[in-house]
């Protein structure tokens, strides 16, 4: 039955994404396509007081130049622009009208016989605004932070705790904006058929959130649009919420009647959604052993004037350490900025970055060692709820990691370590996620050649979801990886949410378990009839698909083929399709966890800044595939030394505009930065989360990774840089 | 501001030599080499991912050599012989770098992978990387949001035959 599942089966989209073959939303052709350049505005906050077209008209192989004023009808009802994924507000509505929320805001969009002519006509766009007052400042506008959500119950008296507290750390932690820069461009191809109906090839993790966006915003029936989305070139996040240019391009095909490309520029791609810049403070009240008696948590992040991002910055101090007293609170600042949006690890990566830099000072203060002090404070219950976890083994994970490192070699003294003329710094983290499922229904095709093709709208954007549905769908009907054709991500396929929070690839597997029960189902029925059949009378719990037959469980010799089955009940190929939903549990939390060691070298003279090993120990129950698992986690640790060291988007607050909206001066990291990267998957069976005891990786990855990094910068130096990221500059100065 | 008709330029003739096969294009100059491949070869394996030079994942090799091919007009290239990722594969076996990619999970997402990979055959023939280090410094110039980073080398050093 585990022919695939937990092996480290290689990706079996790999051959289409090492040869070119794999079309990604920006490349499928259409005759006749046509191109769109969008116009940015570029003031922070006004209106638009005229806005002249005329000369970019004038240029040859110019149709068209789509305006708030030229535009064809979009919805006026916040509801039809609210996606499935939109936070409360009122959702940006691209060329709606002449108001400008943001600086690079779309305000029009050129569309040209070729790219080139539409990028040159858009240049000669003359734009007047009447500028509003503005401000884009988080740390300038924190005065009028304003509590948005309370997601933890308070504990006891965490203020007077604290106050009282033997040892004590407060400090504030800053964390920047970031962009999710994919290395796809933001793009969508919108294809017109002579019937006026639509097939939308866009960069997006939900086809289906976007199908049902697109026919609300554009007053379409379901079937007038087909959105689809085949390979995505990463996403992180950034393709969670429909991006502004598939309105435009769907817009322009409307307009015109003939297809039309968008894509957007790198820069223009700042203007979407980002990590929100967040100051996060955080208390810890300690007793002189290292037990904790009060934690206290506060962010305050930016969002838009017109939609209340917010996510969970500071829940996970509560679940990940035990202490009597406690408080959060989440503050928001809305500016004039375009609204963040999910980006890997949304909230936990900032605030756990917080957290577990505030616990490695704590441990400094204690004169305790960093591991030893999670473990004075570990919890096997999430105390939110008060409830035990459907399993948790953080406590290997910081043996198994502590101990592939090296860490009882660590001398805890700051400076204390050296490699020549470079400081050598050890630190560690706690990372946090959540395992999260959904439903999702998948639909399998057996055709009597012992061939399957399962299906699901659900994406695949780099995670792994074509293999691992390949891999489950084998196993559960027993057949070789190359019998089994997996498509996803198309509109039209079997419902799926979009990909993120790490819960596609638990959801997924189980809605393939389950399809593959209906065909199981199905054969047992065709098999059972035919006469003296081995299998007559058999429980359906008896039987398992193996080896291109259907069988007894409790005798696999007693088995027929697929082949015969369906001969003998006279059908060529067994359709099935299931939703699979995962019952309510109450009783449990569910997370993953990890601990995270890194090892810096930071030249003294310099301040140049190496991460030269990180040792990843993760627990999130098992693992599906442990080749793209391990590459996932290993990307985690990558974005994690980015955050750490690298990514900040720079605003020039004098005119609300971003000022490294390109991918040479937003650092992230490249191959030269990354050295070596262990990542042990910790033995975590799990009975209670799912029949597989699957949580997913694509978050897990990146949280506690920039806290070790700056731990370890701590340990190097003696120098705690608390705003992010720490560049060479913080640690000289 | 006069007559903007007049100021998309005339087309000329340019002859590329892609992936063996020989081509004729009519391109406007202001028209990359990225652009030519993508939009008028249909040979959308090279990808575009900045259109300034910064993240390489358009990179082909240009007379054996690789070059970012957004930073170079298709008529610059009058002539040239262009690899692209779609031309390394022999007779559909994959090429030693395309199957090392895939053995040691190189990619994930799979948009910068063409130009890892012409970059890495690039890399072969300079015969300048001898070392991990050396072949870190020498692929930086493309980047990888997925962080594939290390998995990269390790395709490399399996292609160059290293252990």
């Amino acid at each position: 039955m585990n022919a695939y599942i937990g092996t480290p089966t290689s990706r079996v989209d790999g051959r289409a994404k090492v040869t070119g073959a794999a079309k990604y939303a920006g490349e499928f052709p259409a005759d006749g396509l046509l191109h769109g350049f969008v116009v940015e505005a570029t003031i922070p906050c006004g209106r638009i007081a005229r806005l002249d077209t005329s000369a970019a008209l004038q240029v040859k192989g110019v149709l068209d130049v789509l305006t708030h004023a030229n535009r064809p009808p979009l919805a006026d009802k916040d509801e039809a622009w609210r996606d499935e994924v939109a936070p409360e507000g009122s959702p940006f509505r691209p060329l709606y009208d002449d108001t400008v929320k943001f600086n690079g805001q779309p305000i029009a969009l050129v569309v040209a016989e070729d790219w080139e002519t539409a990028k040159f006509a858009a240049t000669l766009v003359r734009v007047e605004y009447e500028q509003r007052g503005f401000a884009t400042d988080l740390e300038g506008e924190r005065g009028k932070a304003a509590e948005m959500d309370k997601p933890h119950k308070p504990r006891g008296d965490a203020a007077a705790t604290l106050a009282q507290a033997r040892v004590r750390h407060e400090a504030e932690y800053v964390i920047p904006t970031e962009h999710h820069n994919p290395m796809e461009l933001y793009a969508t191809t919108a294809i017109w058929d002579s019937n006026g109906k639509l097939t939308i090839y866009d960069k997006t993790q939900g086809v289906q959130n976007v199908h049902k966006f697109l026919c609300g915003v554009f007053d379409k029936k379901p079937d007038d649009i087909r959105v689809a989305s085949p390979y995505v070139g990463g996403a992180f996040g950034s393709g969670l919420r429909p991006q502004y240019q598939v309105v435009l391009a769907t817009l322009g095909a409307l307009a015109l009647k003939r297809s039309v490309r968008v894509v957007l520029t790198r820069q223009q791609m700042y203007g979407l959604g980002y990590r929100p810049m967040t100051i996060e403070r955080v208390g810890l009240g300690a007793k002189s052993d290292g037990t904790l008696d009060a934690v206290t948590h506060e962010a305050i992040a930016v969002t838009s004037r017109y939609e209340d991002f917010a996510r969970n910055d500071t829940g996970w101090a509560e679940q990940l350490y035990s202490s009597p007293n406690s408080r959060f609170s989440h503050k928001l600042v809305h500016l004039d900025v375009s609204t963040p949006c999910d980006m890997r690890a949304p909230g936990a990566a900032s605030g756990v970055c917080a957290l577990e830099c505030a616990m490695d000072e704590l441990s400094v203060a204690l004169k305790l060692d960093p591991i030893e002090l999670r473990l004075k404070c570990y919890s096997d219950r999430d105390q939110s709820e008060n409830l035990p976890y459907t399993s948790k083994q953080l406590r290997e994970c910081y043996a198994r990691g502590a101990d592939a490192f090296g860490w009882s070699r660590r001398n805890p003294a700051p400076r204390s370590m050296r490699d020549g003329k470079e400081l050598v710094g050890w630190g560690m983290a706690t990372g946090v996620w959540e395992a999260l499922q959904m439903p999702v229904a998948v639909r399998i095709v057996l055709t009597s050649n012992g061939h399957a093709e399962v299906s699901c709208a659900a994406s695949d954007i780099g995670t792994g979801t074509y293999t691992i549905v390949a891999q489950v769908a084998a196993d559960a009907l027993g057949l070789p990886i190359e019998n089994i054709s997996v498509r996803l991500a198309d509109s039209t396929l079997p419902q799926a949410p979009v990909e993120g929070g790490s819960w596609m690839a638990a959801s997924s597997a189980h809605a393939v378990l389950a399809a593959a029960e209906e065909v199981r189902k199905e054969l047992l029925r065709l098999a059972g009839k035919i006469h003296g059949s081995p299998l007559a009378g058999a429980e359906l719990a008896d039987t398992v698909l193996t080896d291109g037959s259907i069988a007894r469980a409790s005798d696999n010799r007693r088995a027929v083929s697929i082949a015969d089955a369906m001969r003998h009940g006279g059908v060529e190929r067994i359709e099935k399709e299931k939703l699979n939903q995962f019952g309510e549990d109450k009783k449990h939390a569910r997370n993953t966890h990890s601990a995270v060691f890194a090892e810096v070298k930071v030249d003294e003279l310099l301040g140049v800044i190496r991460v030269t090993r990180v040792v990843s120990a993760i627990a999130a129950g098992r693992i599906l595939n442990t080749k793209t698992g391990r590459s996932q986690i290993m990307g985690g640790v990558v974005w994690g030394i980015g955050m750490a060291l690298h990514e900040e988007t720079v605003m020039d607050h004098r005119f609300g505009r971003i000022m490294n909206a390109n991918i040479a001066e937003y650092h992230i990291p490249v191959n030269a930065d990354v050295h070596d990267i262990d990542v042990i998957f910790v033995d975590e069976p799990d009975a209670h989360i799912n029949a597989l005891g699957i949580k997913g990786l694509g978050e897990i990855g990146i949280v506690g990774v920039p806290a070790a990094i700056a731990n370890a910068v701590y340990h190097a130096t003696g120098k705690r840089i608390r705003r992010f990221p720490i560049t060479l500059d913080k640690v000289l100065d | 501001m006069g007559d903007l008709t007049h100021q998309i330029p005339e087309r000329i003739p340019i002859h590329l030599v892609v992936n063996g096969v020989s081509h004729t294009l009519d391109l406007v100059p202001w028209t990359t080499l990225l652009d030519a491949l993508r939009d008028h070869l249909a040979l959308s394996g090279t990808k575009k991912g900045c259109d300034h030079g910064q993240c390489g994942a358009c990179t082909v090799l240009v007379d054996g050599r690789r070059v970012n091919s957004c930073l170079t007009l298709a008529v610059m290239n009058d002539g040239a012989e262009i690899t692209t990722v779609e031309g390394l594969a022999k007779d559909g076996t994959l090429h030693p770098l395309q199957q090392a990619f895939i053995d040691h999970d190189a990619f994930q997402c799979g948009y910068c992978t063409p130009g890892q990979i012409c970059s890495a055959a690039g890399l072969l023939v300079e015969g300048r990387a001898r070392d991990a280090d050396e072949i870190r410094e020498l692929m930086s110039g493309n980047l990888c949001r997925c962080g594939a980073y290390p998995n990269i080398l390790a395709a490399i050093q399996q292609a160059m035959g290293q252990p």
